[in-house]
């Protein structure tokens, strides 16, 4: 079996290149993969097309917004491009406001679903969700069982970066809680997936088949958060 | 502008709560309407969906009992209560879309009287947050607003027509503001029921839109 269990996270993140599409979950704090964006952040890869559901917090915590203030990242989909409070001017706002960054607002629906689509090998789908307001504006529409909806397209990643509490050391990962977010879809819609294991690599076999929520085949990289990462 | 007393918050979402029937699938936006989860009635299971994919939480944790993985749309620590499921992003919402949703609670901007509103985006701001608005709104079969009469200046929300982008069209069934509750007709805003003191005529000076007054208006219900 190939072995694809890294000793470090710079190493597991070297060979991203400039210009890369890197999908990153997360969702309210759980589930971000800050070891593997603390890493991105130090190797630093530029022009980067960023998916995740935000695009930073004004917490002091690792995340996108680490790679978005450091001018790492040229475009960002996610679904908020404003915070949720005008008080909360964090790096992205800052340089949106000065064009200094691209960025795509997609549904939150809109957006899982587009990168299942991805990983599905579907050609794209249609969702009422946005229909009659300005982010439909210049989609194709269609009325399928009387209800209007929107085409959308998939969006499919270069590199995946993960956080998941188990893993077997054919990448086959289990999450705990609502660290699962999305997590499972960007590790399924991106060609490369980096995984980093919040509780332990167990050897094949002493996972139970039945609880997989990622199958292994998915998982090119491994590695386990050291005792002195960043769990939180 | 009249002085008399307006509802509190936890009022206003307490009233919208007691709407919520048995066995229904709840999905609370973030801020206000997650106060609607502190109004309890032991006659009926309520179970309460999260976007990240939690299906059937409980109250917040305890300070010091926190499960640092398990949270809720506004990332706030709930607690895990027997039947609770987790679900990956793409599966909450193939549950939001295929209708699973009983009704969905929000906070607004503006509601317009055919149902209408906006809650994503200030034309000022360059940007918008959605989240998982405009797919509940779109989706859920229910949408309820909690959001104060007036904004902090005084102009109406209570509209003929939206003025900022909407969220979705047509949504809107029932708004509770800080003046009563409102029920949203093929006539427009129906005035259910009006905040103990006020009037039609003084909450109609509040609106833009034209409210009628519902044949069965009282006064408002508190917990």
């Amino acid at each position: 079996m190939k072995n694809k269990i890294y000793d470090s996270f710079d190493q597991a993140v070297s060979d991203i290149p400039d210009g890369s599409t890197v999908m990153s979950p997360g969702f309210g704090q759980v589930g971000v993969p800050r070891n593997l964006l603390a890493a991105l952040n130090r190797q630093g890869a530029k022009h980067l097309t960023a998916v995740s559901n935000n695009a930073g917090t004004l917490d002091d915590k690792i995340d996108i917004g680490t790679l978005i203030e450091a001018g790492q990242v040229k475009k960002m989909i996610c679904a908020f491009t404003a915070p949720t409070h005008p008080s909360q001017v964090t790096p992205f706002v800052q340089m949106y406001n000065n064009d200094e960054i691209d960025a795509e607002l997609v549904p939150q629906g809109t957006l899982a679903e587009r990168m299942r689509a991805a990983a599905a090998g579907i050609g794209g789908f249609y969702t009422p969700t946005s229909v009659g307001t300005e982010l439909a504006e210049g989609k194709e529409h269609r009325e399928i069982n009387g209800r209007m909806h929107v085409l959308e397209y998939p969006l499919p990643g270069d590199f995946a970066l993960i956080r998941a509490w188990r893993a077997d050391t054919f990448g086959n990962l289990q999450f705990r809680m609502a660290q699962r977010n999305f997590n499972p879809i960007m590790a399924t819609a991106a060609t490369v997936t980096i995984v980093e294991i919040e509780d332990k690599i167990v050897e094949v076999g002493e996972l139970d088949p039945d609880h997989i929520h990622v199958p292994g085949v998915y998982v090119n990289r491994l590695i386990q958060i050291p005792s002195d990462g960043i769990f939180g | 502008m009249s002085d008399k007393p307006k509802l509190e918050r936890q009022a206003m979402c307490d009233r919208l709560a007691m709407e919520f029937q048995d066995e229904w699938i709840v999905n609370l936006g973030v801020g206000m309407p997650t106060l609607c989860s502190n109004y309890t009635d032991s006659s009926k299971e309520i179970i309460f969906h999260s976007e990240n994919g939690v299906i059937g939480y409980g109250p917040l944790a305890d300070e010091g009992k926190e499960d640092k993985h398990l949270v809720n749309a506004g990332g706030q620590n709930v607690t895990a209560v027997p039947g609770m499921a987790i679900v990956h992003h793409a599966d909450s919402f193939a549950l939001i879309r295929g209708g699973m949703v009983d009704v969905t609670v929000m906070g607004a901007y503006e509601v317009a009287e055919n149902g209408d509103f906006a809650n994503w985006r200030i034309p000022t701001r360059k940007g918008g947050g959605i989240g998982g608005a405009m797919d509940l709104a779109a989706c859920a079969k229910r949408v309820f607003i909690a959001m104060e009469h007036t904004t902090r200046e005084g102009s109406p929300r209570l509209l003929k027509k939206c003025n900022l982008p909407v969220t979705a069209p047509s949504a809107v069934k029932l708004l509770a503001t800080d003046l009563g509750l409102f029920e949203i007709a093929s006539e427009g805003f129906i005035l259910k029921e009006y905040a103990p003191g006020w009037t039609l005529e003084e909450i109609q000076a509040e609106t833009e839109a034209k409210l009628t007054l519902a044949t069965d208006a009282k006064e408002f219900r508190f917990r």
